[in-house]
């Protein structure tokens, strides 16, 4: 029963999902309030867990479950909560996209099923059952990206799942190199068996570091395993792109956290995953803000941006190891930055779905105007990219902060000063977009709001990302009380 | 002569980055699915290998693992196969060079 209990938040989605598709099938309902229940199940479920986190805090039930398969801890429930909140936003930013769909039940089923995979991603400390989260949530994604079922959704869908099978099949020789060395799937065992290694087991141990770090790459968007992103941030679902880019990533994260940290963490090979980490940073951060420069289509900007991003999350994870008592302060920066990066990219890419559902493109050019238009839209798609770009004092300012004081802290200075550059040439094509809203003339005056799903989950964003900017204590103690069980 | 680990070792990274050269040279979706497929034949033929002669208080996880690799990829295939009916009713091919809408 203690065992249930611990995974009880995943499994009230798992319920709600299959609740929703069963009920969907047998019920009999109208097209209105078919879409009605779905959503509403949907977030009903979604509630359900996180109350199940939150008792679980309340009842200290932290501990493993399942035979040391996964485990309870502050690390997981922080992402519980943060992957159950992305997911009742973009569930919100989809119901006016299923509201032109016949397959709005499975939507609803397999964006629960994808969280149910991030947070398992975020709570297993088992190879066997990081393998099985890491793919519940790519193949419900993998349908979700086909979910228009035209020409670009499609062929994104088909990028996607080559490169991500791929990646999977990587990541798996990976593990494979690890089991063989250590001997145990588990993540602890295999920390034990790297602390005490001798010198003739690191090549090994490197091929295995690498195989792990360029399949998990390609979930967390970094060079060289990027190419998939622009492609399929532009063809997939506008919601379900914001769910990728935000979800997806951080779960990418978590597990490399879990992995890099607590698996290879101590001992022979630290070092040379931490260089291997700041040089991906640098690549990622400088090619991912140098190719959005050039885009004309605003998601993939944001994709490119999102590259560039990952890149910056990357500094944290190299801090971690160049400077081991420095632990704390790496893991902690990067947990505290993908925190502010969800609210900052969430409300990003929710004002697109508003402003594109209106104006009918996605094009960069066609923002003209758009603050006469529409002012909240733009006020708060002008906050999201600013937080983007780094400027005090919104919530992303405080996130690159964190991560740059950790790389300065573990002797990263270059690393941190490639950092801040970037961000000097990420601000130019993020106030690009705020300029041509509010400097350029409109086509046409007709003035228009957001769909009231749309407005309540663009203002939770936007609340959020203030709310951390000016007052981030509270965040930054989770993301420390966090990492500090990866210790 | 008996066949030790380094002799599956050598095998599975043979077939590994056959696996690895399909899925990248071919343009034929279905061509590119079998070479994946190929990919995790190889990781599964590792594991049972180390599975076989690692020294560990549990050596049987190499098994369990093959056997949840197995599941996913069938997962995996049924998803990709649908995907490939699904493109050929929108794009009349499945060749990959030919899926270009969205620029690389």
């Amino acid at each position: 029963m203690e065992d249930i209990n611990r995974f009880g938040p995943e499994l009230a989605l798992l319920i709600a999902a299959g609740l929703i598709v069963v009920g969907d099938v047998t019920l009999p309902m109208r097209g209105g309030t078919r879409r009605v229940a779905s959503v509403a199940l949907g977030l009903a479920g979604l509630a359900v867990s996180a109350l199940w986190s939150l008792v679980l805090i309340v009842a200290d039930e932290r501990g493993n479950a399942f035979d040391g398969l996964m485990v309870v801890d502050d690390f997981s429930l922080f992402f519980n909560f943060l992957f159950v909140g992305i997911a009742a936003v973009i569930i919100l930013a989809s119901v006016d996209l299923l509201e032109k769909s016949r397959f709005r039940a499975e939507y609803v089923a397999l964006v629960l099923t994808s969280t149910v995979g991030m947070m398992l991603m975020a709570s297993t400390v088992d190879l066997i059952a990081i393998f099985a989260a890491l793919e519940l949530q790519a193949i419900s994604f993998y349908v979700l990206v086909a979910f228009l079922k035209d020409g670009r959704s499609s062929e994104a869908a088909l990028k996607y799942l080559l490169l991500g099978a791929v990646s999977t099949a990587l990541t798996l020789y990976g593990m494979a190199y690890l089991f063989g060395l250590s001997g145990s799937t588990n993540l602890n065992d295999i920390a034990a068996f790297v602390a005490g290694a001798d010198s003739g087991t690191r090549p090994a141990l490197v091929l295995a570091a690498v195989f792990l770090a360029a399949g998990l790459g390609f979930k967390m968007a970094v060079v060289p395993f990027q190419m998939w992103v622009p492609d399929v941030y532009q063809g997939a679902p506008t919601p379900v792109t914001a769910y990728l880019s935000v979800a997806s990533k951080a779960a990418g994260f978590a597990v490399v956290m879990r992995v890099f940290v607590v698996a290879l963490g101590h001992g022979l090979i630290s070092s040379d995953w931490s260089n291997m980490f700041a040089a991906i940073a640098a690549i990622s951060m400088t090619l991912g803000n140098v190719a959005a420069l050039a885009q004309s289509d605003i998601k993939r900007m944001l994709g490119y941006s999102s590259i560039a991003q990952a890149g910056t999350f990357l500094i944290g994870l190299a801090a971690v190891a160049a400077n081991d008592p420095q632990l704390l302060l790496g893991t902690s920066s990067v947990v505290f930055f993908l925190g502010t990066y969800a609210f900052t990219n969430l409300g990003a890419f929710i004002a697109i779905i508003a402003i594109s559902n209106k104006i009918g493109s996605d094009q960069i050019g066609d923002y003209a105007g758009v603050a006469r238009r529409s002012p909240w839209l733009a006020a708060g798609l002008t906050a999201c990219l600013l937080s983007l770009t780094g400027i005090p004092p919104l919530a992303g300012f405080w996130g690159k902060f964190w991560v740059f004081n950790a790389a300065v802290r573990a002797d990263l200075v270059w690393l941190a000063l490639i950092g801040v550059l970037n961000s000097v040439i990420s601000a130019y094509y993020y106030v690009g977009v705020v300029l041509k809203m509010y400097t350029q003339e409109p086509a046409n005056d007709e003035a228009f709001q957001p769909s009231p799903y749309l407005g309540l989950a663009m203002t939770a964003a936007v609340v959020g990302l203030v709310a951390v900017g000016l007052y981030p204590a509270p965040l930054l103690d989770a993301s420390e009380s966090a990492a500090a069980v990866l210790g | 002569m008996s066949v030790n680990l380094e002799h599956y070792l050598i095998v599975g990274a043979v077939l590994f980055s056959v696996g690895l050269y399909l899925a990248l040279a071919k343009r034929n979706f279905v061509a590119v699915l079998m070479g994946i497929e190929l990919m995790f034949n190889a990781v599964n033929l590792t594991f049972v290998a180390f599975s076989r002669f690692v020294r560990s208080p549990n050596p049987l996880d190499g098994h369990v693992f093959v056997v949840f690799v197995i599941t996913v990829a069938a997962a995996e295939a049924a998803t990709a196969l649908a995907l490939a009916v699904l493109l050929y009713r929108v794009r009349d091919t499945i060749n990959v060079d030919r899926i270009d809408l969205l620029k690389w």
